[in-house]
């Protein structure tokens, strides 16, 4: 009776061709592959690459530790390919099959090596589930963390997209606030909104919210804040963009607003601006 | 010991807070601006505090308290360069210095207290 892992070891170098053959037969019959996704030249080529990365890395190492160095190159493929996966849209469980789908394949050729030796076939399957499963269990950790990344990294754009601050003339800017307010993006807005003041010398700050969707008492207090700290930098703000609902809603919870000019439109808090710039600082427009 | 100094510029006061404020110092700043006015009777105080980065409530509350002050002596008191750090920790603080006008720097701050005392010869 061979050793353990013996025959998993040789039908991996010497069978690989069929193997291929049955493993991309079982993965386009099954669910896993998206022909939508995904050409079957490209499963192809990848399955032929996973076979022989596996065999090298069983032929000299440890068939239960998928850790060790042996496995470096056979990890580092897997990683590349879920990775891609997770871009293309594939499902976590799609992405997993395309491992698990290598038992099939391999225990119809363990059942034909071993024949009637029950005991030996056991053993020999019970090895090679537990390295397939390994190998399955990483491709589907490295998806959900390349899926994670993806997702940190769209916050990250989110949080740099919403939250520009535009001068709109000598000494005026405009604040124009994509999306809902919560503490943390106050805490952007508030940051950014005030540091443009310091580095333009602005006087006049419109903060529009025509893209805020709602505004509940928190978004208000939150709009307000940033309001109360640019006024304590020496800046004006004047609130535009407020659309019907919106000041239906800002009336029924009874947010005061009434310390801050409102305007309907950005155009008419521009007008207003500009008529407040001019009245009050005509030396700085002159001068600059 | 130390002191804030108080200049003045003609009828206006100009106070630069160039230390970090500490209890201390904010009392005998109430205690001597509210002497200088009445002796230089002066019609507006500008506060620079563009070199405080810190601030806490009760410093927050004092410059209320030193324009409060300021405005029954009948001068108008300017607070300027209010750091973009400070301003949000006064906002957090429930503290946006109502009835304190605020400028962006020493510039517009006087500015605005000459504004007022053209407005007011007219």
């Amino acid at each position: 009776m061979p050793a353990a892992g013996q025959t998993l070891r040789k039908i991996l170098a010497q069978n690989q061709k069929e193997l291929l053959a049955d493993w991309v037969q079982a993965q386009s019959s099954g669910t896993s592959l998206r022909a939508d996704l995904m050409k079957e030249a490209e499963l192809r080529e990848q399955s032929r690459e996973f076979l022989a990365l596996m065999q090298a890395a069983t032929d000299s190492g440890s068939l239960t530790q998928i850790d060790g160095s042996h496995w470096s190159a056979a990890r580092e493929f897997l990683a590349r390919v879920s990775r891609s996966r997770a871009q293309q849209g594939f499902s976590p469980s799609e992405t997993a099959t395309f491992v698990f789908s290598l038992k099939q394949p391999l225990f119809t050729r363990l059942r034909g090596e071993f024949g009637q030796d029950a005991q030996g076939l056991a053993e020999e399957v019970w090895l090679t589930t537990e390295l397939i499963d390994r190998l399955g269990l990483f491709t589907a950790e490295t998806f959900v963390k390349s899926r994670e990344e993806i997702i940190q990294r769209q916050q990250r754009e989110m949080m740099e997209l919403s939250t520009p601050v535009v001068q709109l003339w000598e000494n005026i800017l405009a604040l124009p606030v994509i999306g809902t307010l919560d503490s943390e993006r106050t805490q952007v807005v508030m940051e950014s909104l005030l540091q443009k003041i310091v580095d333009t010398g602005a006087a006049i700050a419109i903060i529009d919210i025509t893209g805020v969707p709602t505004v509940d008492t928190l978004v208000a207090q939150h709009l307000l804040k940033t309001v109360a700290a640019a006024r304590l930098m020496g800046a004006d703000c004047i609130i535009s963009g407020i659309r019907p609902q919106i000041a239906q809603t800002i009336v029924h919870l009874g947010v005061n607003l009434s310390e801050v000019t409102t305007k309907a439109s950005l155009a008419d808090a521009f007008s207003v601006a500009l008529k407040r710039t001019q009245a009050k600082l005509p030396q700085q427009l002159g001068a600059a | 010991m130390e002191k804030i100094p108080i200049l003045k510029m003609g009828r206006f006061l100009l106070v630069t807070v160039q230390v970090d404020m500490h209890d201390q110092l904010a009392l005998q700043l109430q205690d001597d601006l509210t002497a200088r006015i009445v002796a230089a009777r002066a019609r507006g105080v500008l506060i620079d505090i563009s070199s405080l980065e810190v601030v806490d409530s009760f410093i927050g509350r004092m410059i209320s308290n030193i324009a409060a002050m300021a405005k029954v002596l009948d001068a108008e008191t300017v607070v300027v360069g209010i750091q973009p750090a400070v301003a949000i920790t006064l906002v957090e603080l429930g503290l946006s210095l109502e009835g304190v006008r605020t400028a962006l720097n020493v510039d517009r701050g006087m500015a605005l207290l000459q504004e007022r005392l053209a407005d007011e010869q007219r």
